[in-house]
């Protein structure tokens, strides 16, 4: 077993290599993704390793990227298109919905779209505006786009894998604030064997309530119950990591343990996936709650400026907060 | 996506200053065939491109009878809808030309990206006319193989079929398909409207940087909805693909012969490795955008009467009665198959069946998901609950 120390963002990157090596058809377009890397590396190396016709810097054009991958995969490739920040993914909205997510159905199953499109999101980087948004709500509400994001860099390194390899047209969503962080890869999992991509896990178990998160706010969801099991309280934190669709037979069997469940994202609250796994959960467990479903997000508001930007993303604090409500009710 | 040998190219040619000045209400058109009827034998375009067509008299028979198969299918398709058996129909009528003359220069490895009018291209690949009345019927959403026929979906978002055109082509460069005589190109099929969209200069950009074995083809019908061509440019159509470095050339959309010129023409360019070009057919939409429009509203019965009298099947015939490639009993021979092939459709189409209701969970997802297994599932369930009632 050929395990490595890797921060999430070399771990995608090995990812991308396999991918690349292990199938002709794989194809990496964005902006900024050859010479240079990408702006957060992830490519880095590639172009030199592959060419310039796999790993393609493409005009800066988002529709377009997009648009002509949806060609490309009509012609019998496997795109991966980089997106280089999450507000940035709106000029090619049209041809995620409307396009990528549908020919599949249009066609009545005749034409595939096997395309990745990655998308470092969230915030936690002190950017300016337009460089830490959310948008996963917009994309897990269409059918048609299975919306996945990993939180650690094993996950990172075999999820991109599967993504790639699946047929579904998949939005795979890297928590950039994340990137810089390590944990141990086993560069030799087999994909197939390893943890499907499309099963959430219990990523630390506990009898007293449930965490739920998914991307960036799984660390801030094991810290929170680090910081808990200090005052006693064992808590269970579930890391999503499919957003769309959902896999809740993990949260169901968990809550109806604890009784209790806590949502974190960092996206805003209204019309959120919170508010899916909070109507599901209490649709399906509502005699096993002790509490509400309780929600820590983002506000309603822009994204802020980064100066505040700490009081606007869910912290610690803030879900221990949550979790002492849910005891108190 | 290597660049096409430059020594090789026809671009130094194509760039050559252009003598006559066209604008929007002038057009400058590469012509074959008039009005009249009158056979034109070479036109060299403005791009220095001599352009002819050497047709036998069994192939201008097979020109006109697809114009007239076509022209009445779409009629047929017209009535269709005013019965109340289609929710809609775009018409293609006047646009016979262009998209005969097109469709028959592509060849069968070529790979088409149509809008959501190009029934007439959609026949010259060999599809089944009925398919586009399935989707205007709300039978399906677009039923034929785009694999096999080389015919991608009807396209309604405007301009959006323009990108995945061009990255299809990149992806016959990159499989190096390109460069001889037998290699591939694609076409893509979009309306003068459609050239105020971010995605179609999108795609201009792309192709052009790529050097993507790609034909834009426009149809200036000079009308997008309502809104007539000055809504849309100040500049003749065909002169945006110099400022993106490719070749553009209008002409006569009414005109099977010289849209079939260029096109083959821009088509073979393209397979040889010398990259995209702008077709920009001058042609004029008959009836309504579709058929949920009144065109009285926004134009003018001189204005339609001025297009009758380029009427693209007329000048056909006349050219055929006058050189005797064609008699009547020819012609009465095509009108009786048109006739006969727009009852069948009618008959067809009626007879069509609805979609079961469980088949709009088919097709989401290639690998399926758990989401829709268990929406499938509890609408079973709810169908079956009516079941053995009044209901
Ligand atoms: C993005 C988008 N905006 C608006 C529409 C509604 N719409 C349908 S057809 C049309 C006009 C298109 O005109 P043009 O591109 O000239 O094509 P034509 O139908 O005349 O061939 C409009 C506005 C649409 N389908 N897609």
């Amino acid at each position: 077993m050929a395990t490595e120390t890797l921060t999430l963002g070399k771990a995608l990157n090995v990812g991308l290599r396999k991918a690349l090596e292990g199938d002709p058809k794989v194809v990496i377009m964005g902006e900024d993704v050859g010479k240079l890397g990408g702006v957060f590396r992830i490519t880095d190396g590639l172009q030199k390793d592959f060419g310039d016709q796999r790993v393609i810097d493409t005009p800066l054009a988002e529709s377009g990227i997009i648009g002509t991958a949806v060609g490309l995969a009509i012609r019998g490739y496997r795109p991966i298109c980089e997106i280089q920040f999450d507000g940035f993914v709106y000029p090619a909205y049209d041809q995620i919905v409307s396009q990528v997510a549908k020919m599949h159905y249009r066609s009545g199953g005749k034409l595939n779209i096997p395309m990745v499109i990655r998308i470092p999101f969230g915030g936690g980087i002190g950017a300016v505006e337009h460089h830490s948004e959310s948008p996963e709500a917009y994309f897990a509400h269409t059918a048609g786009l299975k919306v996945v994001s990993c939180a650690n860099p094993q996950d990172a390194y075999v999820m991109i894998q599967q993504a790639i390899a699946s047929d579904d047209p998949i939005v795979f969503l890297e928590p950039k604030r994340r990137y810089w962080e390590k944990g141990q890869v086993d560069l030799d999992a087999p994909l197939a064997d390893a943890y499907p991509l499309h099963a959430a896990r219990v990523v630390r178990p506990g009898t007293a309530a449930t965490l739920l998160a998914y991307g960036p706010m799984v660390r801030t969801c094991l810290d929170a119950a680090t910081a808990a099991a200090e005052d006693g309280r064992d808590l269970e934190v579930i890391d999503l990591r499919t957003l769309s669709p959902l896999d809740l037979g993990v949260v169901y069997e968990s809550v109806r343990r604890t009784g209790r469940a806590v949502v974190v994202h960092e996206a805003p609250s209204n019309v959120g996936l919170g508010a899916e796994i909070a109507a599901r959960i209490t649709e399906e467990c509502f005699y096993s709650l002790e509490s509400p479903v309780l929600r820590v997000t983002g506000f309603d508001t822009p994204y802020p400026a980064a100066r505040v930007e700490e009081e606007y993303l869910p912290d610690l604090d803030r879900v221990l907060d949550a979790v002492d409500r849910a005891f108190g009710w | 996506m290597a660049k096409g040998d430059p020594g090789a190219s026809t671009r130094g040619r194509r760039a050559a200053p252009r003598s006559k000045k066209a604008t929007t209400g002038d057009p400058e058109l590469v012509q074959l065939l008039t009005p009249a009827g009158e056979r034109i034998d070479s036109v060299i375009g403005p791009d220095g491109t001599e352009y002819r067509v050497d047709f036998t008299a069994e192939e201008y028979r097979g020109l006109y009878r697809d114009l007239v198969l076509v022209r009445k299918l779409d009629a047929e398709a017209t009535a269709l809808q005013r019965q109340g058996e289609l929710g809609l129909w775009a018409s293609l009528l006047g646009q016979e030309a262009a998209q005969v003359g097109s469709g028959r220069a592509l060849r069968t490895q070529d790979m088409a990206f149509p809008t959501y009018r190009e029934h007439g291209v959609l026949y010259c690949r060999g599809i089944d006319p009925i398919m586009p009345l399935r989707l205007f019927r709300g039978v399906d959403q677009g039923g034929w193989n785009p694999d096999e026929f080389k015919f991608n979906m009807y396209t309604i978002v405007i301009g959006a079929q323009t990108l995945h055109a061009t990255g299809y082509a990149m992806g016959v460069a990159m499989d190096g398909k390109t460069g001889t005589d037998d290699g591939e190109a694609v076409i893509a099929y979009f309306g003068d409207g459609a050239t105020s969209q971010g995605d179609v200069n999108e795609s201009f950009v792309w192709a052009s940087v790529f050097n993507a074995p790609l034909v834009f083809f426009c149809q200036n019908n000079q009308y997008a909805i309502s809104e007539p061509l000055e809504r849309q440019t100040r500049v003749p159509l065909y002169r945006r693909a110099a400022g993106f470095g490719f070749p553009g050339i209008r002409v006569d959309g009414n005109d099977v012969l010289a849209t079939y010129a260029v096109t083959r023409h821009a088509l073979d360019n393209a397979r040889h490795g010398q990259g995209p070009t702008l077709i920009e057919a001058y042609t004029y939409r008959m009836g309504a955008h579709t058929t949920s429009d009144d065109p009285t509203r926004y134009r003018i019965a001189s204005e339609v009467e001025a297009w009758q009298a380029k009427d693209p099947i007329a000048r056909v015939k006349t050219f055929l009665e006058r050189e005797q490639i064609a008699d009547a009993s020819f012609f009465a021979e095509v009108d009786e198959q048109a006739r006969r092939e727009a009852v069948d459709l009618r008959e067809r189409v009626l007879a069509l069946p609805n979609p079961e209701p469980s088949t709009m969970f088919d097709h989401v997802y290639p690998n399926g998901s758990p989401l829709l297994d268990e929406q499938r599932a509890q609408f079973s369930r709810y169908l079956e609950s009516f079941e053995g009632s009044a209901h």
